[in-house]
């Protein structure tokens, strides 16, 4: 558990907020200047913000009003920047090994050949970091900071600065540390599509407040934080299971709501799946839809219409347990009177799989 | 060598020695005055900078003369090292330390180049990985600064083994106790004759600068492809 209460006073730029991350990945999302990188480096102790208080598993890092602040070396918390940062004077093994002599004794979260396995990384122990690709520089970083044995990581956009294809190579390291090594991570990100693949929570900033902040799954489904995500990056999380790969290629995927039929090549039955539906690619139907292309219709019931932002506007749906999005015109949702308790039809145009 | 007399080749070793004795004992205060300057935020860090600097604007004679009165037998400081066994006044000691006073501008503002263009975020991301300052300026600063501290080591002693003012006025002309290269040539100059022997202290005055200046190229040179990360 992470606690962070913190008021700091830039040039033009107010910061506070206060959250309890609990354990898995927790997002800090928001727009560039919205102060997520203060929020890290404050918990890093790189920032000393005005007031505050940091505590991790009950030990505080900071706390201004009782005068304790430790420096960023007692904190024993990992930090993966947005450039690698790889020491340029030491291989790859120095650069792995680093953390390790400051490090208390005992087994860390990972041991050395298991991180080095993990991230794949044998070929590169003799490598000097000016023979390495954005995407091993990456992995390198991701391993020095795990071997310094941290009891979390901190990652200030650690993708932003690869391109889509490193990135789709560095991404299932994180569900992995998620999912196995289980260490707590703040990750802060501004590309929605990030956050809807490894957040656990997700804290929604804004101008150095918090918009919104809770699971994933809430935050994501909440038609007031929608907008905090951009318009067409807006979506829910419904969880699926491959249920049968049919002749056509498709998947047939089973959800709470019921099936839903996407491409997913190569997916083996059984495989437990992230769904991310877009606000905007859900249109609602009052009556049964017929003679229409739309491949997944379900049955949704309106929860929530939100507050308008412009012309278009947020609805939220119960379908079953699992909630959607719908990114409607204020002028549809008036022509069809949705309000809340409405049964109605969701065609849903694309799905994406979160992961 | 026997082409060169007794006290020419006196004169050779000794200025050999006070460079080295000078460069070596500036070093450590050297790249703590240069990190200070570099890094440091506090009061009097002008006055500091100033303070380091004063050698490189002050007649030498100036300086040689402030020596004298600091370090003289009767001197503040001199009396404090007389009672500690030190003496620095007309020995090859004292110009060693005439010679490093006035190399240290030279050297810190060499070295204080090098730390200004270590990046900050490394320092930062050791310092999250657990090291303490002490430890993120030895594994980190320290190696990625080593090619500014030969390039300002070599300047140091190049800078000592040319100094002149300062030294004549500290410690005086004495061959064999403070007459280095630049004295000697400057004493033969001065004598029927001597236009012989100033020549040939000339010639291994430029050899041993030069030769100086090409060691410590090709050092940092390779050092510096090594800490950027690239083999050399």
């Amino acid at each position: 558990m992470l606690e962070i209460a913190l008021k700091h006073q830039f040039a033009g730029f107010a910061l506070d907020l206060a959250l309890n991350a609990p354990g898995g990945i927790t997002a800090l999302f928001g727009h560039s200047g919205a102060g997520k990188s203060t929020v890290v480096n404050a918990v890093s102790g790189l920032l000393r913000p005005d007031h505050g208080r940091i505590a991790v598993d009950g030990e505080v890092l900071l706390d201004t009003q009782a005068g304790i602040a430790l420096p960023p070396h007692r904190r024993r918390i990992g930090y993966v920047f947005q450039e690698a940062r790889l020491f340029p004077h030491l291989d790859m093994r120095a650069n792995l090994t680093y953390g390790a002599r400051f490090a208390p004794p005992g087994p860390g979260v990972i041991g050395f050949d298991r991180a080095v396995e993990m991230l794949g990384l044998g070929a590169l122990l003799d490598r000097r970091p000016g023979a390495l690709s954005g995407g091993e520089a990456a992995r390198v970083a991701l391993g020095r900071a795990l071997l310094s044995k941290p009891r979390m990581l901190l990652m200030d956009e650690p993708l932003a600065a690869l391109d889509g294809a490193r990135k789709a190579e560095i991404l299932p390291y994180f569900e992995t540390l998620r999912d196995e090594v289980k260490l707590p991570i703040l990750y802060v990100s501004h590309a929605p599509a990030e956050v809807a693949r490894l957040a656990s929570s997700v804290a929604l900033l804004e101008d150095g407040h918090l918009r919104a902040f809770g699971p994933a799954r809430d935050v994501l489904a909440d038609p007031g934080a929608a907008g905090g995500f951009g318009g067409r990056a807006a979506g829910a999380l419904i969880s699926g299971r491959v249920a049968a790969q049919e002749h056509d290629g498709l998947a047939r995927i089973e959800t709470a709501g019921g099936a839903i039929y996407l491409e997913a090549p190569g997916m083996a039955m059984g495989t437990d799946l992230r769904l991310q539906i877009h606000g905007a690619d859900v249109t609602l139907a009052l009556v049964q839809p017929e003679q229409v292309s739309a491949l997944n219709i379900l049955r949704v019931t309106v929860l929530e219409v939100g507050a308008p932002d412009g012309p278009s506007v947020f609805v939220k749906l119960a379908l079953g347990e699992e909630r959607l999005l719908a990114r409607l015109t204020t002028r549809s949702v008036a022509a069809l009177g949705l309000r809340a308790g409405l049964e109605c039809h969701a065609m849903i145009k694309a799905v994406s799989l979160a992961s | 060598m026997s082409w060169l007399s007794p006290p020419e080749w006196q004169a050779v070793v000794l200025s050999l020695k006070v460079a080295g004795l000078a460069t070596a004992c500036a070093l450590p205060p050297g790249i703590g005055v240069a990190y200070l300057l570099a890094r440091g935020r506090f009061v009097g860090h002008g006055l500091l900078n100033g303070l380091v600097h004063l050698p490189l604007i002050l007649p030498p004679v100036v300086t040689g003369y402030l020596l004298l009165l600091g370090f003289a037998p009767n001197g503040p400081l001199g009396a404090a090292l007389a009672r500690i066994g030190i003496a620095l006044a007309f020995n090859w000691k004292g110009a060693a330390l005439a010679a490093g006073v006035m190399a240290f501008p030279l050297m810190v503002r060499a070295i204080r180049l090098a730390i200004e263009a270590v990046d900050p975020r490394l320092e930062a991301a050791a310092s999250t990985l657990g090291a303490s300052r002490v430890w993120v300026f030895a594994t980190v600063t320290l190696p990625l600064i080593v090619p500014g501290i030969i390039a300002g080591a070599i300047t140091a002693f190049a800078k000592a083994m040319g100094e002149f003012g300062a030294t004549i006025t500290f410690v005086s002309n004495i061959p064999g106790q403070t007459q280095t290269l630049p004295l000697a040539i400057y004493s033969q100059l001065q004598v029927p004759g001597g236009e012989g022997s100033a020549a040939k202290l000339v010639v291994i005055s430029i050899t041993l600068a030069l030769g100086a200046l090409l060691v410590s190229e090709a050092l940092a040179k390779r050092i510096a492809a090594r800490i950027a990360g690239r083999d050399a």
